[in-house]
């Protein structure tokens, strides 16, 4: 039976706790509002460099770039797994890290070499453990205060020299699909070869295809546009977990601040109790002295 | 004039949407004008100025890293970096310079060193496109 004072502190450490989760829950919501607007505000561009890559993947001839085809091996693949620089934010680092354990595992049970390039440190601490040897790198973003197209286009220039001196055949980037507060989706994305959405069914719809001039190449455009699309789809990935990562801590933190509210309300009533209990057992005692004289 | 649609995106955020009279754009192989139905067209941009001819009132902004893209659709441009000229001056720019040419002699690293010669490329760039 704890005493008296044991409840008291407890209660207190745990009001205490409790205004810290509130005051995190606010801070990520303020956050998540200012991510979310980010996000949506780099959504054209993306959505932009994509039709414009499938206008002109439609019409490519043979000699195409090799990011658009691969280098026609499997061998060696580069995942590039994007977590949160921090933790405290429920599920969302492993559920992304789980995604790419699974496909480490699918991976080399297949016998192919798997290369890790971490990008945010909790991805790289759960990584770690495990799979030290086939991580090449870290990439920390821990100082970006807001995530800019400089920090995508970094990283995507790094992927882009491993392509071209042939460190791996195939690039999976993962990273957490911002749906809702309550709702992340980690995903895979497939970076090179490229993945082109075929627009086949608008090509039908609105007749043939209007035959492009092209200043100056097809494959001079292409060459320019591909490493860009590749720094645009990381960008945005970094962009939507940014998203997903404060919308988590925000579901977490306010799970924990309804959970302490339930703890102290549970301590409160034992405290009272047992004072209550307290003063009867002193009453009895008084009463019971005064009898017996 | 009959107008078009024409957008100017950069990854960071839609700069300019809506229907325009004539775009001027600097083309990798020379300045183009763009007026409504314009024959479908996709080129590099080189680092310049794009003149938006809205209703007789006129844009300019400054882009870099861009892609033009004329289609039935209308004009977009895709730019790694753009900024309207209105917000750039000639001092500040100069200011600028100085101090990349700075960061360039004191840089520690290789890669601090690489980053900041970039740096000063593009500001040069900058200079160079607006004439100042």
């Amino acid at each position: 039976m704890p005493s008296l004072k044991d409840l008291r502190n407890r209660i207190s450490s745990v009001k205490a706790t409790q205004k810290i989760t509130k005051a995190m829950q606010m801070v990520a919501a303020a956050k998540l509002r200012r991510a979310q607007a980010a996000a949506e505000a780099a959504r054209p561009y993306a959505e932009r460099i994509e039709k414009v890559l499938a206008n002109l993947a439609g019409g490519v001839s043979s000699g195409a770039p090799l990011l658009l085809t691969g280098n026609g091996r499997d061998e060696t693949h580069l995942l590039i797994v994007a977590t949160a620089e921090r933790g405290l934010c429920g599920a969302f680092n492993s559920s992304i890290v789980r995604l790419a354990r699974e496909h480490i595992a699918r991976l080399q049970g297949q016998g192919k070499t798997v290369k890790i390039l971490c990008v945010g440190k909790k991805g790289y601490d759960q990584l770690r453990r495990q799979y030290e040897k086939n991580i090449i790198e870290l990439v920390e973003l821990r100082g970006v205060r807001q995530l800019g197209f400089d920090n995508g286009d970094a990283i995507g220039r790094k992927v882009i020299e491993l392509f071209e001196s042939g460190e791996f055949d195939v690039a999976t980037l993962f990273f957490s699909q911002f749906k809702s507060v309550i709702q992340q989706i980690p995903t895979a994305l497939q970076l090179i070869p490229a993945q082109i959405p075929t627009n086949e069914n608008a090509a039908t719809a609105s007749g043939p295809q209007p035959s492009y001039e092209y200043e100056p190449g097809q494959d001079e455009i292409l060459t320019v546009l591909l490493p860009r699309n590749i720094s645009v789809q990381i960008f945005r990935a970094l962009l939507e977990n940014a998203a997903s990562e404060q919308g988590a801590r925000m579901s977490a933190m306010d799970n924990a601040t309804r959970n302490a509210g339930d703890m102290i309300k549970k301590q409160t009533t034992l405290y009272n109790r047992s004072r209550q209990a307290i003063i009867t057992k002193e009453l009895i005692e008084i009463i019971s002295g005064a009898e017996a004289l | 004039m009959a107008t078009f649609h024409f957008e100017l995106v950069s990854p960071e955020k839609l700069l300019f949407s809506g229907e325009v009279d004539a775009v001027v754009a600097p083309g990798a192989e020379g300045q183009f004008t763009v007026l409504e139905s314009h024959a479908p067209l996709m080129t590099v941009l080189k680092p310049g100025v794009v003149e938006i001819d809205e209703a007789g009132k006129k844009d300019r902004l400054f882009v870099r890293g861009g892609f033009a893209d004329v289609g039935q659709g209308g004009f977009t441009i895709l730019a790694e970096f753009a900024i309207p000229v209105a917000e750039l001056d000639a001092a500040k720019i100069d200011a600028d310079i100085k101090n990349a040419g700075e960061d360039v002699a004191d840089a520690k690293s290789d890669e601090a060193r690489r980053l900041a010669a970039e740096k000063l490329d593009q500001l040069k760039e900058l200079k160079a496109a607006l004439g100042l």
